[in-house]
């Protein structure tokens, strides 16, 4: 039996150091998923991710103003104006462009996040120069539908997920 | 560098000591007998006054936490309570909130010096880098530490400066729900903004250890950015620069002291004695002032992805500052074009920010795009430049000698010395 060593051949020792450095990443792995998970919303945080309102006494024109996850959503019944204005706007040569009857499920009702989609701020509202909100922080313009107009804000305001339970309630999440 | 010199223990116990650890010799060789070019001027105070700086807010930082609390109920008014209960809690916090923006006001002209001599130049570009990243940790932890006080500044601030994130394609929004731990800024943030901002300035600390030790390998610059030739260009660090450094860091106090006791809340904003509400913005954010060029940059943009990455990139560009300016003569003081351009670049950072704190619109906003664009400009394309084609002014042969040096020429391509021809 001829017993040449071939330096390049990998050795039972090589074996042993990549089982064990391999070993070593999985568990560090492993245990860093839970180090680095707890930083994502707990339990009491996500429990509080629907909410439900009351929307009957609303006038038309008139709007409220609801707590989800932290951040304001502005719940707004439009007049039949705005809804016009709104809807005859050509979409296509918006900054982001989306028809009104994308972005509402009732043409008299539109529920955004008052969150402006630039840096996180509260636009105010039946300001600006589109009949919608004016965020003060750094000059963002949404008109009547949440759409931005003109300033830095990159999109429209966020649509959050809701349903109309029944005839006074929307539910929120 | 000098090491003619060598440590020895004076007595028996220093002796028995210094076999088994040889602590004294460490502060000796570090502390009191490190050879020192002769030459530095008062803006070579300044790493002894930001070390005393970090200390101070360490100090008072610890105690300060002994009276928080950070929950988002309690978190205003624990402030309060620190300010009218606990006995001297106002100096203290008022030292900290203070203590904060002199530790900025003095990281700047320590960094503007370094740009002003060329101190970041080989062979100290280690040592440069790591002043940047005690830079950038200065930062993140000024900015956690403003949002603990839980006032509408605090709030608003910390909900544009963390959306910042959500600009980040794909995964922005996980990001920034996980680093918010909600879906919006709330005691979760708070929670961990706290046990970070407890962290970060021994992180810090630990960063500045490594600063000194690169500084003492390398020795410092100086005025003249010329290499220590010999032991005549050097004195001992103590006493000679203890003292310096002292009497420096008393009128550096005596400015801050004015702030403390006279002046407290001239740097802070009137909207963070008020709480912080969810539902209702500020007018006007702005951050702290030490923030605003950079805040500035972040606004001259009308693109909000480009806008964040010239704000991150504004501070990352520094990191390769040592190999954008490659001009061999250190000193500004023989570079005479140089020299104009760093003086534009001062007056330039100065006016960003002032622009930071104006709203981003009109003459404001085309000033912050000037600025903006001259602020890159000056690293990316003049550094470069400079370092080409400028010719350095005549040189002293060294910090001992100030006769001019006729035995190197400037090569007038790339600016490397190289020996005259006719030597």
């Amino acid at each position: 039996m001829t017993d040449i060593i071939d330096e390049n051949e990998p050795t039972r020792r090589d074996f042993l150091y990549i089982t064990t450095a391999v070993f070593g990443a999985t568990g560090a792995a492993t245990l860093a998923w839970p180090l680095i998970h707890q930083l994502n919303p707990d339990a009491s945080v996500s429990a509080l991710s629907s909410v439900e309102a009351d929307i009957s006494s609303i006038p038309e024109g008139g709007s409220l103003k609801v707590a989800w996850r932290g951040k304001p959503v502005f719940i707004r019944r439009r007049t039949k104006e705005e809804i016009l204005i709104a809807e005859n706007e050509d979409a296509a040569n918006l900054p982001h462009p989306e028809k009104d009857a994308e972005r509402v499920k009732n043409k008299e009702w539109l529920v955004v996040v008052g969150v402006c989609t630039h840096l996180g701020c509260i636009p105010i509202a039946d300001k600006g120069d589109f009949g919608g909100w004016f965020c003060p922080c750094h000059g963002s313009h949404y008109d009547i539908s949440g759409r931005i107009r003109k300033g830095p804000a990159p999109t429209n305001l966020e649509v959050p997920p809701y349903e109309f339970v029944n005839e006074s309630i929307i539910k929120i999440g | 560098m000098n090491h003619d010199y060598e440590y020895t223990p004076s007595n028996g116990f220093t002796k028995w000591l210094d076999k088994r650890l040889p602590l004294m010799r460490f502060a000796d060789e570090n502390m009191l007998s490190f050879p020192t070019p002769k030459n530095l001027n008062y803006f070579w105070t300044f790493g002894f006054i930001l070390t005393l700086s970090l200390v101070t807010q360490i100090i008072t930082g610890i105690v300060l936490a002994m009276h928080y609390t950070p929950h988002v109920l309690m978190a205003f008014d624990s402030i309060e309570h620190i300010m009218r209960d606990v006995n001297y809690g106002w100096l203290i916090r008022y030292i900290h909130a203070n203590g904060a923006s002199m530790f900025f006001l003095a990281v700047f002209i320590h960094m503007f010096r370094s740009l002003y001599y060329g101190s970041y130049k080989e062979p100290r570009e280690i040592l440069w880098i790591l002043g940047v990243v005690i830079f950038l940790l200065m930062i993140i932890t000024a900015f956690m530490g403003y949002v603990l006080v839980w006032g509408q500044m605090s709030f608003w601030g910390a909900t544009v400066i963390t959306n910042l994130v959500a600009t980040i394609p794909v995964v922005g929004e996980s990001i920034l729900t996980l680093l918010l731990g909600g879906f919006s800024v709330d005691n979760p943030t708070l929670n961990r903004f706290f046990s970070l901002h407890y962290l970060l300035p021994f992180v810090i600390f630990g960063v500045v250890i490594l600063h000194i030790w690169a500084l003492h390998v390398t020795g410092n610059n100086n005025p003249t950015g010329i290499s220590v030739k010999d032991s005549n260009d050097t004195i001992s660090f103590h006493p000679y620069y203890t003292v310096k450094d002292l009497f420096a860091y008393i009128v550096f106090l005596l400015m801050f002291s004015y702030f403390i006791f006279y002046n407290p809340n001239i740097l802070g904003h009137p909207d963070n004695y008020i709480e912080a509400d969810a539902m209702v913005t500020p007018a006007h954010i702005v951050p702290e002032w030490y923030l605003l060029p950079f805040y500035a940059i972040l606004r001259a943009v009308p693109d909000k992805l480009m806008g964040v990455l010239l704000m991150f990139g504004s501070i990352a560009v520094l990191f390769f500052l040592p190999w954008l300016d490659t001009m061999k003569v250190r000193s500004a003081r023989y570079r005479p074009v140089y020299k104009i351009f760093y003086f534009t670049f001062l007056i330039s950072c100065l006016l960003l920010g002032y622009l930071g704190g104006q709203a981003p619109e009109g003459i404001y906003l085309f000033l912050s795009r000037v600025c903006t664009i001259y602020y890159f400009a000056f690293f990316l394309v003049v550094m470069p430049l400079l370092s080409r084609y400028e010719k350095p002014s005549a040189m002293p042969i060294g910090i001992s000698n100030p006769a001019i040096d006729t035995s190197i020429e400037i090569d007038e391509v790339d600016g490397d010395l190289v020996p005259s021809a006719n030597t």
